[in-house]
């Protein structure tokens, strides 16, 4: 119990930390893009837009800034993040919601797959340490320092233009409008698996030598001798007695890594034109719409600390003693 | 572990009559000592590969054949050839001379950030180690905090409020992103170092704070402040590139991320492979190179890690199995009761 409360008052300090970055974020801005915006478009906004977009980004400077970080909250709570100024002055909380499942489908999934894939290969291969598995470490080393972006430009050029089996850009073909049918749902395949490949791939190296290292380590531990010492079949103590052990400090760097992992993701997109969140935040970027890219910034940071909190939650329940002791 | 067993404050007078410290071998070795952490294949081929870019950014107007900008129109998007051994871009400038200037860009700015982040690291993460209680913790939370909250999107609006961000900005804030990992690993020796005997008879003897750090602390944490510094540079290299291949940096920084963001933005892909396959290859040469060291360094920090291969090696040519525990018990080879 004092082990869950210590993690919701970690997470629930980590959400305020990331949400007052965000509001202190263009108070420190040199110049005021949003003031000549605003100036320069005065009749299209509603006053309410207004209002909550000053309160945004500190142009209600006659307030005191306690009042501005009261207001600020308020204005969060109630899920109003302001306007988008590239997007036809959409709610900006409307428009990161037609981007996000595309993200979490694509970004989630890839990664959830590229780390069992590794965590099952590095375990293996460094079980058979001194084998003929060794030779895939430096692939594996190679691999987990390409660039996300460069692998998927590669990979655009050989299996999309050279080979055609995949469609290089886009979630879906152009002219469709989404929708539940058996045609939809193939194109999404079709045009997510090459993007997931890249991700898987590109992410793919580092795990295979976190789990081989952790292997390595856990396999001199005296309670793995033991159990072979005592005839358990080979395949119980690989999976019971040293993966098992191994994988705790795999999950908790898979938690730390995500926020990495994130960043990279998010430049893929961008290669594959792919409608997610990172494409929108790179487009929010290009056309200096500043209330987006605040909102797509929580958003990402608040999806990284769910994650995060997912992977805690399967650490308590694969090892006992993170639940009997403070951390 | 307890302090019981150690001279107390009391008998001061007597203290200072000793000799404060034992014989210590001469600076020489002992400066020699301190890389021996880099004296392994790994690390030797990361650094050999490291110093060649590094000649390659110092030497950038001795080796590269033309200007990183200069333009020759007669000759444009030519694969490689005699005269522009990586061929040209768009506007006939070449992609080889782009590539060795570019090394520049890259180095400086990895080299800052890491100072930059290693220095926050080695603050924080020692004084998060070594301090108890709250203000333990509270640093830990911090740390914690840095290391959750994505860094490239973080980066991406920090550059872009900028018209031109200059390379120190840029540096600081891939640092202000990337020094949480250091920390929180130098946090973690340090808890254990405080414990140790040394630390402890130091403590007893009445040794400042300060000097408890720097000279019986910090010497046992080099390795892990290396390896953090060295994961930072990685990082940044990374980051540097990603936010150039963007477009966030400006194109008058050139390094490796603006030859691709060129090459993208002027149509390269799919066809002009000569312009975007060797700059991407630069970044993930020069990452493995940081990597190797890396590795070099863990195995010299967890000797299992080192001896693992070879010591299976060994075993399976005297026929035996790793993966069986009861054979490890044969130290010498006797009569097989199961051929």
């Amino acid at each position: 119990m004092r082990f869950i409360l210590r993690r919701a008052a970690f997470y629930a300090f980590t959400a305020w930390a990331a949400i007052t970055i965000n509001f202190f974020l263009p108070r420190f801005m040199k110049g005021d893009p949003v003031t000549a915006y605003m100036a320069k478009h005065q009749g299209d906004f509603n006053p309410e837009a207004i209002d909550s977009l000053r309160t945004l980004f500190g142009l209600d400077s006659d307030k005191s800034l306690w009042q501005q970080y009261v207001d600020y909250w308020g204005q969060l709570l109630t899920g109003d993040l302001g306007v988008s100024f590239s997007k036809g002055l959409a709610p900006v909380s409307d428009v990161i919601a037609t981007a996000l499942p595309w993200t979490l489908g694509l970004v989630g999934l890839s990664t959830i797959i590229s780390f069992a894939l590794g965590t099952l290969m590095g375990s293996v291969i460094g079980w058979k340490r001194g084998s003929r598995g060794d030779y895939v470490i430096p692939f594996a080393t190679f691999f987990s320092t390409v660039p996300y972006f460069w692998m998927a430009l590669i990979f655009i050029a050989v299996f999309s233009t050279q080979l055609g089996w995949f469609p290089a850009s886009h979630a879906y073909d152009k002219g469709t409008v989404p929708n539940l049918s058996w045609d939809f749902i193939g194109q999404v395949i079709a045009h997510g698996t090459l993007p997931a490949v890249t991700i898987v791939f590109a992410s793919l190296g580092g795990w295979i030598l976190g789990m081989r290292n952790m292997m390595i380590t856990v396999l001199d531990e005296d309670y793995v001798t033991v159990a072979e010492a005592k005839g358990l079949a080979p395949r119980r103590v690989l999976r019971k007695y040293a993966a098992r052990n191994a994988v705790l400090p795999q999950l908790s760097s898979f938690a730390l890594a995500l926020g990495f992992i994130v960043g990279g993701t998010l430049v893929t997109e961008l290669v594959f034109s792919y409608p997610g969140v990172g494409k929108m935040l790179l487009d929010a970027t290009n056309a200096k719409d500043w209330p987006l890219m605040q909102g797509l910034f929580l958003v990402i940071t608040m999806a990284v600390l769910l994650a995060n909190i997912f992977a805690d939650v399967v650490h308590a329940i694969l090892d006992p003693r993170t639940r009997m002791m403070e951390s | 572990m307890t302090v019981s067993n150690f001279p107390t404050n009391e008998d001061s007078e007597a203290r200072e009559g000793l000799p404060t410290e034992p014989r210590r071998p001469s600076s020489v070795r002992r400066f020699g000592q301190s890389f021996a952490m880099f004296r392994n294949g790994k690390s030797i081929t990361g650094l050999i590969i490291i110093a060649v870019f590094a000649i390659a950014a110092i030497f950038a107007p001795l080796i590269a054949p033309y200007g990183p900008l200069e333009k020759d129109y007669d000759a444009l998007k030519q694969p490689p050839s005699a005269e522009h051994w990586l061929g040209t871009t768009h506007l006939g400038e070449d992609v080889f001379s782009q590539i060795i200037y570019g090394t520049r860009g890259v180095l400086v700015v990895g080299l800052v950030a890491g100072v930059l982040a290693t220095f926050v690291a080695v603050f924080v993460g020692v004084a998060a180690g070594y301090v108890r209680g709250w203000k333990s913790e509270s640093l830990s939370a911090l740390t914690n905090v840095f290391l959750v909250i994505p860094g490239l999107p973080l980066m991406i609006i920090i550059a872009s409020q900028y018209d031109d961000p200059s390379i120190v900005l840029i540096s600081a804030v891939i640092a202000i992103t990337g020094w949480a990992w250091g920390a929180r690993v130098l946090r973690a020796q340090t808890m254990s170092l405080r414990n140790r005997d040394f630390v402890q008879a130091a403590r007893a003897n009445g040794e400042k704070l300060l000097r408890i750090i720097t000279v019986e602390m910090l010497p046992n944490l080099t390795a892990i402040i290396a390896s953090s510094f060295v994961g930072t540079v990685t990082a940044a290299v990374l980051g540097l590139t990603t936010l150039a291949f963007i477009g966030v940096i400006p194109i008058t920084n050139l390094n490796w991320g603006t030859i691709l963001f060129w090459a993208q933005q002027n149509g390269a892909f799919p066809d002009f492979w000569w312009w975007y396959i060797p700059a991407g290859l630069c970044i993930a040469v020069f990452g493995m190179a940081l990597s190797l060291v890396n590795f070099g360094i863990d195995e010299y920090v967890n000797p299992r890690l080192r001896s693992a291969g070879e010591r299976a090696r060994a075993m399976r040519k005297k026929g035996l199995s790793t993966t069986s525990g009861v054979t490890e018990v044969r130290a010498t080879p006797a009569e097989d009761p199961q051929p």
